[in-house]
């Protein structure tokens, strides 16, 4: 049983997982900004492969993914630099990323590095469920990684059941219409979005991601899941950071008082 | 046969590589676009704006100084005669009526050369429509006449600033704006590039071309087939048209002319088919300029609609298979043919358009074949470019 699951067997409300890209202020701020997640509380770690062309995201991910591909990160510099993390971190790792890099780097070989490293689970944003299952299921399931889907407002009862049918690990919920970090606050119309999700009592468990970035956006989006990711609103923090583990900690402390 | 299949696969290339976000619009196309397109309705609006909006058909003329420089009998496909002045037209005009169809109430584009914003703005502008086009702030800077033209008709241009600040990142905008927008908003893209359904759906709407090109070739030449037909590719939407019908008559060669900028091996250039490898981009797997590591490279042309480090999934195919003859063309040489076309033929090209003749000199054929070339677009956007290189 990988740590997603065992994770979620033993909390099931305000799990906060945490989004940072990897190489990012600088080149080797990696591992220690997992060790600084998780000395700070949080529950999931999610590195971020760059990319330069990340679609779904806003300004600032944009923006860090690209100060750390000139920083010299890449798939394989960011292996080399997981190598032995799992003697510093505890908590379950997932990987973000975009699908052209990893093609580049084979998905087979991709997987098992995966495994071989202690990465739990990846979230693949542009890949799509029926390619999912027609190319990359065995793959995912030989090498122990589970596989997380999006969910949007727009996405019907009937895909969300197929993907909750497909996921083995947690259900990422897009909280609105939007690319990631570009709206405050949380509407009634998200909420109304929330509930008809939650009351849907799917299998996987959900995470509910994009606009959220302090303890009360957090407070309302676990009211209605397992909890919640922060991404933007983290890179904000570490981008100016001049001491990242003292400022990591003060602020996964404030979002889960 | 070359022909999409159900999956929106050409041989290995295309598919829908898309955020979930996205996944219900590209599902709302691809379900309803064929039905709508093949209704009576449909067809009588299409026809009729591309003949009395576009002033379609667009003549087939034979150049007849340059086929005596060159030795062939050279037709050139005016594309450039369509209003707002390129090919790009034709796809706007049958995009706006299915958006209006879907009932949409927004439209949002991407543009490189500033073509296909031009011609989007101006659909957009006949069909009461709001409209906003994402292009790169360096095309910005290149295309002024184009950018302006944009603001007349009332659309809003929005630079894209991250990467190169070209066409890629333009598209980028583009589909994070969808992302933001997805229930009231779509989204014309102007190449046959993009997730399925789109690389189909653009060329379907751009195979006017060729249809016209095999009618007119049977009353001047008493033959529908020519037997080379060239055009420049970018993300490649005039070429799948005026390929589009001869996809599948061998004996026509089909000739794609892509941008090699300052020379294939300088780093500065966009020769898809010649340095790009399998890829992931604008969700559909294609040929990709890109990094070991999977990141995609910075193109260069100085032609801003052929500066684009990928290339149509159909072209992919094409190469791939060995359907298509792909020749690189470099700036300076494209600037020059430029010029000739312009002054054998009293005609100035696009840029873009300048490559594709420049490729008579970079292939071979024989004294009396007949060519035509796919003249995609004029040079009145690009008359500062030519005025600079040349000294004029």
């Amino acid at each position: 049983m990988n740590r997603i699951h065992t994770l979620f067997q033993n909390k099931q409300k305000q799990v906060l997982s945490i989004y940072f890209t990897a190489g990012f202020p600088e080149l080797e701020d990696t591992v220690p900004i997992m060790e600084a997640i998780e000395a700070a509380g949080a529950d999931i770690i999610e590195i971020g492969v760059p990319y330069s062309d990340p679609i779904a995201d806003g300004p600032t991910i944009q923006d860090s993914n690209m100060i750390a591909l000139e920083n010299g990160m890449s798939l394989k510099k960011l292996f080399s630099q997981l190598e032995g993390f799992r003697e510093k971190v505890s908590l379950p790792v997932v990987l973000m990323g975009y699908l052209n890099p990893i093609i580049q780097y084979g998905m087979e070989d991709f997987c098992a590095k995966c495994q071989e490293l202690g990465i739990d689970g990846l979230i693949l944003p542009d890949l799509p469920m029926h390619q999912y299952l027609e190319e990359f299921k065995e793959l995912f399931e030989q090498y122990g990684l589970s596989n997380t889907f999006l969910i949007s407002p727009q996405t019907s009862e009937k895909r969300i059941s197929e993907i909750d049918q497909h996921s083995n690990g947690f259900i990422y919920m897009v909280s609105s219409h939007s690319i990631t970090g570009a709206k405050a606050g949380i509407s009634d119309e998200q909420k109304a979005y929330f509930k008809r999700v939650q009351e849907m009592k799917l299998k996987n468990p959900r995470l509910i991601g994009f606009g959220i970035s302090d303890a009360e956006t957090f407070q309302t989006a676990s009211s209605f899941s397992h909890g919640a990711i922060i991404g933007s609103a983290f890179i904000k923090i570490i981008k100016d950071s001049k001491d990242l583990k003292a400022d990591i900690n003060q602020y996964i402390q404030s979002v889960i008082k | 046969m070359i022909r999409v299949d159900e999956k929106g696969f050409y041989g290995k290339f295309g598919g829908a590589y898309i955020p979930e976000m996205l996944h219900p619009n590209i599902e709302e196309l691809r379900e309803n676009y064929e039905q709508i397109i093949s209704t009576e309705e449909f067809k009588t609006e299409f026809q009729s704006l591309l003949k009395d909006f576009v002033g379609r058909p667009t003549p087939l003329y034979l150049a007849t100084r340059l086929s005596e420089k060159y030795g062939a009998k050279i037709y050139l496909k005016r594309e450039d005669l369509c209003h707002t002045g390129a090919h790009k037209v034709n796809n706007t005009v049958g995009q706006i009526i299915l958006a209006k169809k879907l009932g949409k109430k927004r439209i949002i584009a991407e543009t490189g050369a500033g073509q296909h914003g031009v011609a989007t703005a101006t659909v957009c502008a006949l069909m009461g429509m709001e409209c906003t086009v994402y292009m790169g702030a360096l095309d910005i800077q290149r295309q002024k006449p184009n950018v302006e033209r944009m603001k007349i008709l009332g659309a809003k241009v929005v630079p894209a600033t991250s990467g190169s600040q070209t066409l890629k990142d333009a598209t980028n905008e583009a589909m994070r704006q969808w992302i933001n927008n997805p229930v009231d908003t779509h989204y014309i893209i102007g190449s046959v590039v993009g997730p399925h359904p789109y690389p189909e759906m653009v060329a379907k709407f751009q195979s006017v071309i060729s249809e016209e090109i095999k009618t007119q070739l049977k009353e001047k030449e008493g033959r529908e087939n020519p037997d080379l037909v060239i055009a420049c590719v970018g993300g490649g939407s005039n070429a799948a048209g005026a390929f589009y019908h001869y996809y599948n008559v061998p004996e026509v060669r089909l000739i794609a002319a892509e941008a090699a900028g300052l020379g294939i091996s300088s780093g500065k250039s966009a020769a898809t088919t010649a340095l790009g490898t399998m890829g992931i981009l604008h969700g559909s797997k294609t040929l990709l300029m890109q990094t070991e590591d999977g990141q995609v490279v910075e193109p260069h042309s100085i032609s801003a609609g052929l500066d684009y480090p990928g290339i149509g999934p159909v072209h992919a195919h094409l190469f791939d298979i060995g359907r298509g003859e792909f020749v690189a063309v470099e700036d300076e040489d494209a600037m020059k043919a430029g010029i000739e076309l312009s002054r054998l033929e009293g005609i100035i090209p696009a840029i873009e358009t300048s490559h594709a003749i420049h490729a008579l000199n970079m292939i071979e054929y024989k004294k009396d074949d007949i060519i035509v070339i796919n003249l995609s677009g004029r040079g009145d956007k690009d008359l500062d470019t030519y005025i600079k290189w040349g000294g004029y």
